[in-house]
């Protein structure tokens, strides 16, 4: 047995090593001295540690970089007032054009306009969250440590899971999270993942970049693979190499399938299934929890986070309560304190890489605590008719613009499976020829999924919020039909 | 400190029975490791195992530990029930938390009982 004491690894080092008295002491002393207590080193300090190395100056460590590589000329302009640059740098920022006050956006494919409640910027900018460091301290991080146990316990609703981890980066990090605990799940036994093709794109990029070195064969992961097919026939590809089967619902062209039959058939085999959900259509739809899902991942951007420029974003990871020790990242429990009150921590810390080292699921073992604290606030705000609302708009006027633009000459709707609000149209020529018409009227079109499907060029993929309003879309109608009959 | 006379003792404190094949940790592991809340057996019945390779896998409220296999050989039995009360290894590490049985085992490097109190004795120290 070799063991690893959890309060002797901690992230400050050893405790077993006292700090050197002797050299603290004379640090305070130097700073005494130079009187320059941020400096880290005197020109004294420098030139003994040049002599020790042999080197008569700084600059002769330089020399093995060619002088023609070096002090480049900058060619920088002369250095501005505080009042030139902000004139400066607020005529960049007006070049930017945004989905608030200048464009309707029908772009979605993974990150989608919502509407944001003020409120929740404002708590996100309180300095007690956003300059929070990893909760390690139970005593000093009781606001955290709750805030992230409420996001918990929400994301747990959400999915009709038991568990959930603290957050990962976005939803391709907690996919390719979902394929190390399969992977631990069976301890490396079982070989082989599935991932549908009609999983993001991009999350099935992550997943493959993760999988690298771990020996392991990813299947069912193509574009050329017939995208009508029914996903319940994904089984057929499950054997007993196969460790984990993962699928995305809505998929990545909106298509709401219900997963039940797959699952019960992948558990049969013995594998696993993760389902990638949109945490918006969660509000409307069965969860992947009462369809018997092992782990429920996601992006949780939709729920309060803005688009920027792409991120950064959160993603959501639960599973069931006999998985809890394999999963990554960390979790936040309830307990109660010494005197009674109702106290959190960080739980099952021992799962954790920093700790398990080589044998922990994951070598992540951070969170995105902000941005997860954002998902948390929007969805308290909300609450569970609030966000069902959101939902039904959403559903409600992707099929009004799906029913008018399926109307126009030449276009149509590629799949006829029922949808949530995102749909694959056909839209007869390049959709980058389409796509700049669109924008000259102020509207960014939808994700040519050409560039991901070699079947599906000319096909745009289109999402309708809540932001767009009927206006919006009968304008989006309006300039399609002139690309139509132009 | 209790090590009965009839098994076998490794280094890394877990203990073998020769008669029975079976194999678990020592009642000094399970003191050092406190309140034990956690225990994965990593093999499974059929797998052939060698001493001093990694069998399971115990996390307790102060330490996460790794369990060596203290004999080789095929594994004939796994103690399933062990994941549902992992508290039995704190309580019975000799009796109700044995790990894993082999057939016919090889030993591994191991001392006998009286030998191995003294190693534990030098340890608490």
């Amino acid at each position: 047995m070799t063991y690893v004491i959890a309060s002797l690894r901690s992230r400050r080092g050893n405790l077993n090593q006292p700090p050197n008295l002797r050299l603290l002491l004379e640090d305070s002393q130097r700073h005494e001295d130079n009187k320059m207590t941020y400096i880290p080193i005197s020109p004294k300090e420098r030139d003994a540690m040049l002599e020790t190395i042999g080197v008569k100056s700084l600059d002769d460590l330089f020399n093995a970089v060619p002088s023609k590589h070096r002090f480049p000329m900058l060619n920088l302009p002369p250095a501005l007032t505080e009042m030139e640059a902000m004139e400066e740098l607020s005529g960049l920022a007006q070049a930017n054009e945004n989905v608030r006050t200048d464009l309707v956006s029908f772009l979605g494919a993974g990150m989608y306009n919502h509407y944001i409640p003020s409120v929740v910027d404002h708590i996100l900018r309180r300095g007690e969250f956003y300059t929070a460091y990893t909760p390690y301290q139970p005593e000093i991080s009781q606001g955290t440590l709750q805030a992230i146990f409420e996001y918990q316990s929400l994301m747990c609703a959400l999915t009709g899971m038991d568990v959930s981890n603290a957050s990962h980066y976005d939803g391709a990090t907690a996919t390719a999270e979902a394929v190390n605990l399969a992977y631990a799940q069976f301890r490396g036994k079982r070989k082989k993942v599935l991932i549908s093709p009609t999983v993001h794109p991009q999350y099935r990029a992550v997943v493959r970049t993760y999988a690298q070195g771990m020996d392991l064969e990813l299947a069912g992961n193509n574009e050329n693979a017939d995208l009508d097919s029914n996903p319940d026939e994904l089984v057929n590809l499950v054997d007993d190499n196969t460790s984990l089967v993962i699928v995305q619902y809505p998929d990545f062209f909106g298509r709401v399938y219900d997963y039940t039959k797959l699952i019960e058939a992948t558990h049969a085999k013995g594998a696993l299934v993760c389902v990638v959900a949109n945490p918006t259509a969660l509000a409307m739809f069965k969860t992947p929890g009462s369809m018997g899902a092992d782990v429920v991942v996601g992006d949780g951007q939709p729920l309060g986070i803005p688009m920027w420029y792409g991120g950064p974003s959160v993603g959501f990871f639960t599973t069931r309560k006999n998985m809890v020790h394999k999963m990554a990242g960390r979790l936040v429990g309830e307990t109660i304190d010494n005197k009674g009150q109702r106290a959190y921590v960080l739980t099952l810390t021992a799962r954790e890489q920093h700790i398990k080292r080589e044998r922990a699921t994951s070598n992540i073992c951070t969170n995105q605590g902000l941005i997860a604290l954002g998902t948390a606030v929007y969805l308290s705000l909300l609450g569970k008719a609030g966000l069902r609302q959101v939902a039904n708009l959403c559903y409600q006027k992707a099929h009004y613009a799906a029913a008018e633009l399926s109307k126009l000459n030449g276009m149509g709707l590629c799949f006829t499976e029922p949808f949530f609000h995102e749909f694959a149209l056909c839209v007869g020529r390049p959709v980058e020829e389409v796509n700049s018409h669109l924008l000259e009227h102020g509207i960014i079109g939808g994700y040519d999924l050409g560039q991901d499907y070699p079947a599906l060029k000319d096909h745009m993929l289109i999402a309708v919020t809540e932001m767009n309003s009927k206006e919006d879309i009968d304008m989006l109608v309006e300039v399609m039909s002139e690309v139509a009959n132009d | 400190m209790n090590a009965p006379a009839n098994l076998k003792y490794t280094k890394s404190d877990e203990w073998f029975d020769p008669a029975s094949g079976a194999m678990g940790i020592s009642d000094y592991a399970q003191s050092q490791l406190s309140d034990i809340v956690f225990v994965e057996i990593l093999v499974d019945e059929g797998d052939t195992i060698e001493a001093g390779k990694a069998i399971a896998s115990v996390e307790s409220v102060k330490a996460s530990a790794e369990i060596y296999a203290s004999a080789g050989g095929k594994v004939s039995a796994v103690n399933k029930d062990l994941a549902n009360k992992p508290e039995t290894l704190n309580s019975d590490p000799y009796g109700e938390a044995w790990m894993v049985k082999v057939e016919s085992g090889s030993e591994g490097e191991t001392m006998d009982s009286a030998t191995y109190e003294k190693y534990c004795e030098e340890r608490s120290h």
